[in-house]
């Protein structure tokens, strides 16, 4: 397959991505509550300082401003009707930016969860999920995106279906999960269930791994928990500046741009390709990330103590994965008749 | 146990049963709950008996796997559909028979955030635990709480938040509680993804509920809290 992302990956030992959306677009001004899929058509300039920022941070890869522009989440501003167009404005704006920048930038169409559970829990079809994520993947391919990003997914199923989508759509796709539950995602997947899950999908993504979750510390256990089962595709990495703190009225990531450089490097060492930040992660951070990625020979997979010395403590003491994963306590389960 | 034989409910002794119940709610088999729930009261079971030693008492073990990472969030979702199935057909019993409640909540998810799968949960989690719940669903104002804990007066407020950029409203809320002069009339408990223990005492509330279990246990030690107060 050739593509502007897997030509990188080919040329490349390690490639950086950018930092938190929601963070920037809230500091420009966006309030609580609106959908910020609406500035691709409304404020185009702000869309494309975000852009430009992790360009200018040194970011080879950036995603776009269409995280919650799947039908289901623009429903609730009552823009349903403009999921094409609002994906496809995400995606020409950051085409633009990247095609300025003078060096290979991947355009990323982000993608994030519909934000409804799926059957039989929840009342979200696969087939609407399918439908739903492919729509946007058109707007974004439409718009000149070179990759379907999909990310903060929690259930197997509606990533299944963000891969069926990008399948349907033609286009390449990464894929990345919220590991925010005792180091799992929140319907219980762990780090070596993803592992797994890639391989077993209408499309296997360019890259795989976490996004988000609880600090920077609990990524890169996920990090070393795709790593040990001994996948052969790049892996992904994208945690938060560290957790929120409030301040005076407001929020903000306690993670310093000097911690987010010892994560970066130590991402790398975990086994990842493409390390980013997510939440908090601002353009200073990104700098400092690049300088140290640039600056730091690789070093040997750290240990949890080590990365819990560094980052920060773990949330939990298991993630699920290994020997010590919890299981059910053996019970009296009822035969079906 | 696959030699384990077919379980006919009805001809299982009331203990048995009681922790057959148990097992199927944590399975999430709604029927068998339901059908478990009937035979008890066919027994000539109180209804608030059924309530709280065969749901909630199953319940609480639900809750507590998944407070320790054991069972996630599908599993408490099947496990609450049972026992909503089951307390469909007490409910109404309850009613008649005037049978004590645990308490009552008004919860909601803050203006400017729709996220709703955690607020959700602790409400399926409080009803399992036997509280009545009011569920203002998302996107609630200021006015839109003071208006349903003027109307339900329950003894406890909670409020859901998702987004960094939403927690602050909580803040906005209780403030304005402390101006009405309302604030020490509820318990404020928090929750949602983003929060932790220093937000929550940060904003004057009571309490900051990690997930759904701790947010039942914190509900029933501000009720305990509460009665002790008035006995005293």
């Amino acid at each position: 397959m050739t593509n502007p992302l897997s030509r990188l990956l080919e040329t490349r030992d390690w490639l950086m991505a950018d930092g938190a959306t929601g963070t920037t677009l809230f500091n420009m001004g966006l309030q609580s509550g609106d959908a910020p899929e609406l500035w691709n058509v409304d404020e185009v300039a702000k869309i494309t300082a975000l852009y430009q920022g992790a360009v200018d941070a040194g970011s080879d890869i950036f995603l776009t401003n269409s995280f919650g522009g799947n039908a289901s989440r623009l429903k609730l501003h009552n823009a349903q009707g403009r999921v094409h167009e609002l994906n496809k404005a995400a995606a020409e704006i950051g085409r633009n930016v990247a095609d300025k920048s003078g060096r290979t930038v991947i355009v990323a169409g982000s993608v994030g969860p519909t934000g409804d559970i799926m059957e039989p829990m929840g009342t979200l079809t696969y087939a609407s999920a399918v439908e739903m994520f492919h729509e946007q993947a058109d707007g974004l391919k439409a718009g000149g995106a070179d990759v379907f990003w999909v990310e903060t997914i929690s259930a197997a199923e509606e990533f299944k279906a963000a891969a069926e989508a990008a399948k349907l759509a033609d286009m390449p796709f990464c894929g990345t999960m919220s590991f925010d539950t005792a180091g799992r995602t929140m319907m219980g997947i762990t780090s070596a269930t993803m592992a797994k899950l890639v391989t077993e999908l209408h499309l296997t993504p360019l890259a795989f791994g976490a996004n988000c979750g609880v600090g920077a510390a609990d990524l890169l256990r996920t990090i070393l928990g795709f790593a040990a089962e001994g996948s052969e595709l790049p892996i992904i990495s994208k945690g938060n500046a560290g957790i929120p703190k409030y301040h005076d009225g407001h929020i903000h990531y306690d993670g310093t741009p000097e911690l987010m450089a010892k994560y970066a490097v130590l991402a790398r060492d975990c086994g990842a390709t493409i390390i980013g930040g997510c939440c908090g992660t601002t353009t200073d951070h990104l700098r400092a990330m690049k300088e140290a990625l640039e600056n730091t020979p690789r070093g040997p997979r750290p240990s949890l103590e080590l990365i819990a010395d560094t980052l920060g403590g773990f949330s939990s003491v298991s993630d699920g994965t290994g020997d010590d994963a919890n299981a059910p306590q053996p019970r009296r389960n009822r035969r079906r008749g | 146990m696959s030699d384990e034989e077919d379980i006919i409910l009805s001809e299982l002794p009331d203990d048995e049963l009681v922790q057959q119940m148990h097992d199927d709610l944590y399975d999430g088999m709604k029927e068998e709950v339901e059908e478990g729930v009937t035979i008890l009261l066919d027994r000539k079971w109180e209804p608030y008996k059924v309530l709280t030693e065969a749901l909630v008492a199953g319940m609480k073990v639900v809750g507590e796997d998944f407070r320790d990472g054991i069972l996630f969030v599908p599993e408490v979702l099947l496990a609450a559909g049972a026992m909503k199935g089951g307390m469909a057909i007490l409910k109404p019993l309850l009613a008649e028979s005037g049978a004590p409640q645990q308490g009552k909540m008004v919860i909601g998810t803050v203006k400017g955030d729709i996220h709703d799968i955690g607020k959700n949960l602790v409400s399926m989690m409080m009803e399992g635990a036997g509280f009545e719940v009011v569920d203002l669903g998302i996107n609630n104002s200021v006015e839109a709480y003071l208006e349903a804990l003027e109307r339900e007066k329950p003894q406890i407020l909670g409020m859901s938040a998702l987004l960094t950029t939403t927690m602050p409203y909580m803040k906005v809320v209780i403030d304005t509680m402390i101006e009405k002069g309302i604030r020490d009339d509820y318990t404020v408990l928090v929750g949602g993804a983003p929060l932790n223990e220093e937000f929550g005492k940060a904003i004057g509330a009571d309490g900051y509920c990690r997930d759904a279990a701790v947010a039942v246990d914190m509900a029933k030690e501000f009720m305990d809290r509460k009665h002790n107060q008035m006995a005293g």
